[in-house]
């Protein structure tokens, strides 16, 4: 592990959901943690309903954690993203911390390109600009030239994740979230990710990642944690392995 | 200026980035309407830039609340808060009607559920953005003619027809000219009562497309109320749940969704087709 400060600190966070309708509760995750530092890339392994998802989810405060802290080196100053105000966490969201689903989530009849263009926009940039930056990473992400201007809610699930994959990855942020963003993806499509995730990494971009098929990946991953045994293992020093 | 709004009581809050500012805040709002508890200490924050969503069922309070935002109507008890440049009115509520009237006219906009209580049926569209600019001292017809073009072009209404009724024009139509009419004297808040409700899908997207840009263009900081949950979804990025008057849960859109903390909540969110 690096000596420097980590970007994100995971102290024993746990997640239990608590539905009423049921009058029970169900156990995530508890007691998580880990370090993440600038330009590392993690994989979050484990088998279905390990909480891989939710720990991302809990990390962008999708979810709300019951216990531990995500201290987080923001450019604003240091903050627990576990019991931030929501208002900084929408800021952070906006200027830090992405986040790529499987799903594209985008309002109805909005050109994909304007989709993909509205991060740049709300960034400041000019329509123009925005709009041209736009087509490349549609372009880059194999997305034909006459879709750009159509609505993504007629494509297919494979198109639509091209059309959320260039929206997410437009902007360099600090620390992206990636949950499963390989799924119904063609082989040029998931090159193409490839491609921008080690260009991410290269400028510092901390990665942690669900991936349905990790070997799409294996080049980038640094560490890998395993919800499961919660055992990580670092890809560099294969045989250090340290319980969390 | 800064102004006291009590934050961490408000919005769960440890350490802050303190960056963003809020523009709007309520303490402790309560209103009776005969047996009828409209509003019960209601505190609310709303700040610069965000869409402030209001969710609830039929009579929770979600109207009345932001009736009170636009000062039609008086609490029993509470305090109101803008803060706008150069000014510090205390609490608006304490304000006379002349001075509720004119801060309202230049800096809160607003677009009702029912385009008859937000515009002159049977005068031109123009002629309804142009009242707002007239209330807010402007007299000059050219500057009057060029303001009203301006936000109904803004407002994504076909200029060819700004000379048109309302009581012409279709429901989608209509709601265009209340917004233009909102956004007229470009104000710092624009309140949103069921802005979409009652219109066909295809045209309640187009609309929810317009309210977007205005936000992201003009940075206008919105307050939406729908029953609507997937245009909460789609335009808010924090969401209040109303129930019986009071404010029952608070957070950021996706997280109220995904993860709904309180039991009322949760059975709306699960009661969502």
């Amino acid at each position: 592990m690096s000596a420097s400060t980590p970007l994100l600190r995971v102290e024993g966070l746990t997640k239990t959901f608590r539905m009423y309708h049921l009058d029970s509760m169900l156990h995530a995750f508890e007691g998580v943690s880990f370090d993440l530092h600038e330009g590392e890339f993690l994989l979050l392994r484990g088998h279905n309903g390990a909480g891989k998802s939710t720990l991302l989810r809990t990390i962008w405060r999708s979810y709300l954690p019951v216990g531990g802290h995500l201290w987080y080196r923001s450019q604003l100053g240091d903050i627990d993203l576990a019991t931030a105000a929501d208002v900084d966490i929408a800021l952070l969201r906006r200027e830090e911390i992405g986040f790529v689903t499987q799903f594209l989530n985008a309002r109805p009849r909005v050109a994909a390109q304007d989709i993909v263009a509205e991060p740049l926009r709300l960034a400041g940039a000019g329509q123009a600009e925005a709009l041209d930056q736009a087509r490349h990473w549609l372009d880059q992400f194999g997305v034909r030239p006459e879709l750009w201007r159509a609505y993504p809610s007629t494509f297919s699930g494979g198109e639509q994740q091209k059309v959320n994959l260039a929206r997410a990855l437009i902007l360099p942020q600090r620390l992206l979230l990636l949950d499963e963003p390989t799924a119904s993806l063609d082989v040029g499509a998931r090159a193409a990710l490839v491609r921008r995730l080690a260009d991410l990494k290269g400028q510092g971009v901390a990665i942690v990642g669900v991936f349905h098929h990790p070997g799409d990946v294996a080049q980038l991953i640094d560490r890998e944690i395993n919800l499961n045994t919660r055992v990580v293992s670092d890809h560099s020093e294969r045989e250090d392995h340290v319980a969390v | 200026m800064s102004l006291d709004l009590g934050l961490p009581a408000l919005d769960r809050a440890a350490p802050r980035l303190m960056r963003a500012e809020p523009l709007l805040a309520m303490r402790d709002i309560s209103k009776t309407y005969g047996d009828v508890r409209a509003l019960r200490h209601v505190d609310a924050v709303v700040y610069s830039g965000e869409v402030m969503g209001i969710v609830g069922e039929s009579g929770s309070g979600k109207s009345t609340l932001l009736r009170m935002m636009n000062l039609e109507d008086t609490p029993e008890s509470g305090d109101y808060r803008l803060r706008l440049p150069q000014r510090d009115d205390g609490n608006l509520f304490d304000l006379g009607r002349y001075d509720r009237r004119m801060l309202c006219a230049r800096h809160i906009g607003i677009v009702y559920q029912n385009p008859h209580l937000g515009l002159l049926m049977r005068h031109s569209s123009s002629g309804n953005v142009a009242e707002r600019l007239l209330i807010a001292g402007e007299r000059s017809f050219d500057v009057l003619r060029a303001k009203a073009r301006e936000a109904l072009d803004a407002s994504e209404f076909p200029l060819s027809r700004m000379d048109a009724r309302p009581i012409e024009l279709s429901g989608g139509m209509q709601q265009r000219v209340q917004l233009a009419k909102a956004i007229a004297l470009e104000p710092a808040l624009l309140l949103l009562d069921e802005p979409t409700t009652g219109l066909d899908v295809s045209v309640q997207a187009l609309v929810l497309d317009t309210l977007k840009r205005l936000q992201r263009d003009r940075k206008i900081t919105m307050v939406l109320v729908s029953h609507d949950l997937g245009v909460i979804r789609t335009m808010a990025d924090r969401v209040m749940v109303m129930r019986h008057g009071e404010v029952v849960e608070q957070g950021l859109a996706d997280q109220v969704f995904q993860d709904p903390q309180h039991p009322y909540t949760q059975q709306l969110v699960h009661a969502k087709l």
